[in-house]
């Protein structure tokens, strides 16, 4: 049996974010297959755009519209996608610098293989069939084999022919206001040497801590240092079963997903011989009955890792002095 | 203002998987190592700083747990940057030069075996349009290095020359995870190969900072902060010119450190291509220049992500503690292509 316990540990939120009038024009767009980018104080035009000059971090709102098509100015042949990247076969990163912008936008570039790109090909949008106001609305850029001219200076769609980009009022309907972005990371979790000791012995239904060395305290669950000493911890000590209600709390409030009836009492509990109270749910007693100094036991349920809560052992209460150094 | 200097230096094993120790466990003999090199005890420090990141963790406040190693009690004056640790470092030679604290003590320390560190980094981009295309730091960095080689200041077979160079460079350092003869490999992100890529690893550094005669009272050769800056570019990888890097020159600038040639150079550059940049903003490759770069191999021999950066200030630094040098900068580097960059110039008397 290995040493060392490890988990799967999925961190996945929605990412929710706000957006400025800069952003939300540019990200509504997207949506209805129009570029805009943000002409900065010295007159170059960014896109994406930002709301603050890139330079002097003055605040910018004058929008224009830019083309659909654009040069790239550098690439990457990524010939293994990885989740949540544009496209789930091999293709090139790719900078591209948009008729009519100044700056480059990063995004995902569908190629045959690395041999069919290069710095300065022309390339054009590809819109995704669904849009809803975000980066990935366009699903990638593809070859623009169309292109009469290299480096055309203006837009391609909207203001064509001029040369320049387009003034644009950023203005439409039902614009979008905020993005949500998933984000998952996948871990394998490794708890390290004493965690590993302390969940094992936890699975045979008992209670292992570990002593400092120096100041002789026994923590529970020990995580290999002692945090007033700062030197591992690396004798273990079995502590409980019994232990005593040092402090505890009277919760009211119904958890989403658990399956406790309320009000229930949640404690800190001095196992007999650890000097660091660890929490639990108390059961088998009337939630008004607990008190400081009730002596209690863990229950394990079956099949349980831990136990699932802790009942008075019917001894006497403990001396008050006998614990106070555990509140 | 009053003189600041490293005076102890030390650093775990950096290995691919550490599943064996928790993050307190890994670092707390890095702690107690650079304390035993000074004779201080936890509670004889000022101030201290460290730098770590969640993401990585995958778990909040995970730099609380990590404190456990230094034994907070009583309570100890402590700040955290979410940042690699040469930022730590930063804030702990503020506060020593303000007189606020006499020592310091600054750890940083990274595990990127639990989860997938290339994924990881993207968290650090911008949420609304980069992060959600989910660009991998490989990526980002073969971009820089197309960019490069398209305008002429470096090609693959010389992206080629400086892993060797590096790992040749770590043969003997007893920390490295990646060291001696690697093989170029195969195209990671093209134009980088794995060879051009850091390897992934686990592992912890920490730093005491000392100030004037406390430091000299500490260490028979202390390695004095001449000067430390950090600058820091726009985030969107297209705005910037990825050839150049503006904010390591105005940093070094800054720092003083073309006001007289040092000897020794250690550069926080993950990737080869990163190096080409980091060598021309900081003037290292003129024709009679004799600076030594990354003797330790750099980040290409180990890459604890969130402890690289410190650990080339405590490479520089103990290059000048045992006489091998006597002018050293120290450079790291936060942000896709080289977005942020600290420079710090360390001395011996």
């Amino acid at each position: 049996m290995p040493e060392v316990l490890t988990a799967p540990l999925v961190v996945e939120f929605p990412f929710t974010r706000s957006l400025g009038p800069v952003q939300s024009a540019f990200l509504t767009g997207l949506r209805e297959r129009t570029v805009l980018g943000v002409t900065a104080s010295d007159g170059r035009v960014v896109v994406p755009p930002t709301e603050y000059d890139p330079v002097t971090a003055e605040e910018i709102r004058d929008l224009v519209e830019v083309g659909t098509s654009g040069t790239v100015t550098t690439w990457a042949w990524n010939p293994s996608p990885r989740r949540g990247q544009p496209l789930t076969t091999p293709f090139a990163w790719v900078l591209v610098r948009l008729d009519g912008a100044d700056t480059a936008l990063l995004h995902a570039l569908d190629a045959p293989g690395p041999d069919a790109v290069r710095t300065g090909m022309r390339v054009r949008v590809r819109w995704a069939p669904e849009r809803t106001g975000a980066i990935t609305d366009i699903a990638c850029f593809e070859p623009d084999d169309s292109a009469a001219g290299e480096g055309r200076p203006g837009p391609d769609d909207g203001a064509e022919g001029t040369g320049r980009p387009a003034p644009h009022s950023g203005e439409f309907a039902d614009p979008v206001t905020g993005i949500t972005t998933p984000a998952r990371l996948d871990y394998t979790y490794a708890p390290g040497r004493a965690q590993s000791r302390y969940l094992r012995a936890l699975s045979e239904h008992r209670i292992v801590g570990e002593r400092c060395p120096s100041c002789r305290k026994v923590y529970v669950p020990p995580r290999g240092a002692c945090p007033t000493c700062g030197v591992a911890t690396d004798t273990q000590v079995e502590v409980g079963p019994g232990g005593t209600v040092t402090t505890f709390c009277i919760v009211n409030i119904k958890a989403k997903n658990l399956d406790i009836e309320v009000p229930y009492v949640y404690a800190h509990i001095a196992l007999d011989g650890a000097d660091l109270a660890l929490h639990a749910r108390i059961g088998g007693i009337p939630y008004d009955r607990v008190r400081m100094g009730l002596r209690v036991e863990p229950v394990w349920s079956e099949d349980s890792r831990f136990p699932d809560h802790y009942r008075p052992t019917g001894e006497p209460d403990a001396d008050y002095d006998s614990y106070k150094e555990l509140i | 203002m009053r003189d600041v200097a490293i005076v102890a230096f030390g650093q775990s094993d950096h290995v691919r998987d550490s599943a064996e120790t928790s993050e307190v466990e890994m670092l707390m003999p890095v702690l107690h190592d650079v304390l035993a090199q000074t004779g201080l005890a936890a509670r004889d420090i000022d101030f201290t700083c460290s730098g770590s990141s969640d993401y990585l963790a995958g778990r909040a406040f995970s730099f609380t747990m990590a404190l456990d190693g230094v034994g907070a009690w009583p309570p100890i004056s402590e700040s955290h940057v979410e940042m690699d640790g040469a930022w730590a470092l930063y804030e702990a030679w503020v506060k020593l030069l303000t007189g606020e604290a006499e020592t310091a003590l600054v750890y940083a320390y990274g595990k990127s075996s639990p989860g997938e560190v290339r994924d990881v980094l993207t968290r650090q981009l911008d949420p609304y349009y980069l992060a959600p295309l989910w660009p991998d730091s490989v990526a980002l960095a073969a971009l820089q290095a197309r960019a490069l080689i398209d305008a002429g200041l470096t090609d693959e077979r010389a992206l080629a020359g400086i892993a060797a160079r590096s790992r040749a460079a770590a043969a003997s350092h007893p920390h490295a995870q990646l060291r001696g003869e690697v093989p170029a490999g195969e195209l990671l992100v093209a134009p980088l190969r794995t060879g051009d890529c850091p390897p992934i690893g686990d592992g912890a550094a920490a730093v005491v900072l000392a100030a004037g005669d406390t430091a000299r009272r500490l260490t028979g050769r202390p390695a004095w902060i001449r000067g430390l800056d950090h600058r820091i570019e726009a985030h969107s990888p297209g705005v910037r010119d990825l050839t150049d890097s503006p904010s390591t020159r105005l940093a070094a600038e800054r720092a003083g450190a073309f006001t007289r040639p040092v000897d020794t150079a250690e550069l926080h550059a993950p990737f080869t291509s990163q190096e080409v940049v980091l060598r021309r903003a900081l003037r290292l490759d003129a024709p009679d220049s004799r600076v030594c770069v990354n003797p330790s191999g750099g980040a290409l021999a180990a890459n604890p992500v969130m402890a690289a950066g410190l650990i080339r200030l405590g490479e520089a630094a103990a290059r000048i503690q045992r006489g091998a040098s006597d002018r050293a900068l120290a450079h790291a580097t936060s942000g896709p292509c080289l977005q942020h960059n600290l420079v710090a110039v360390l001395e011996g008397e």
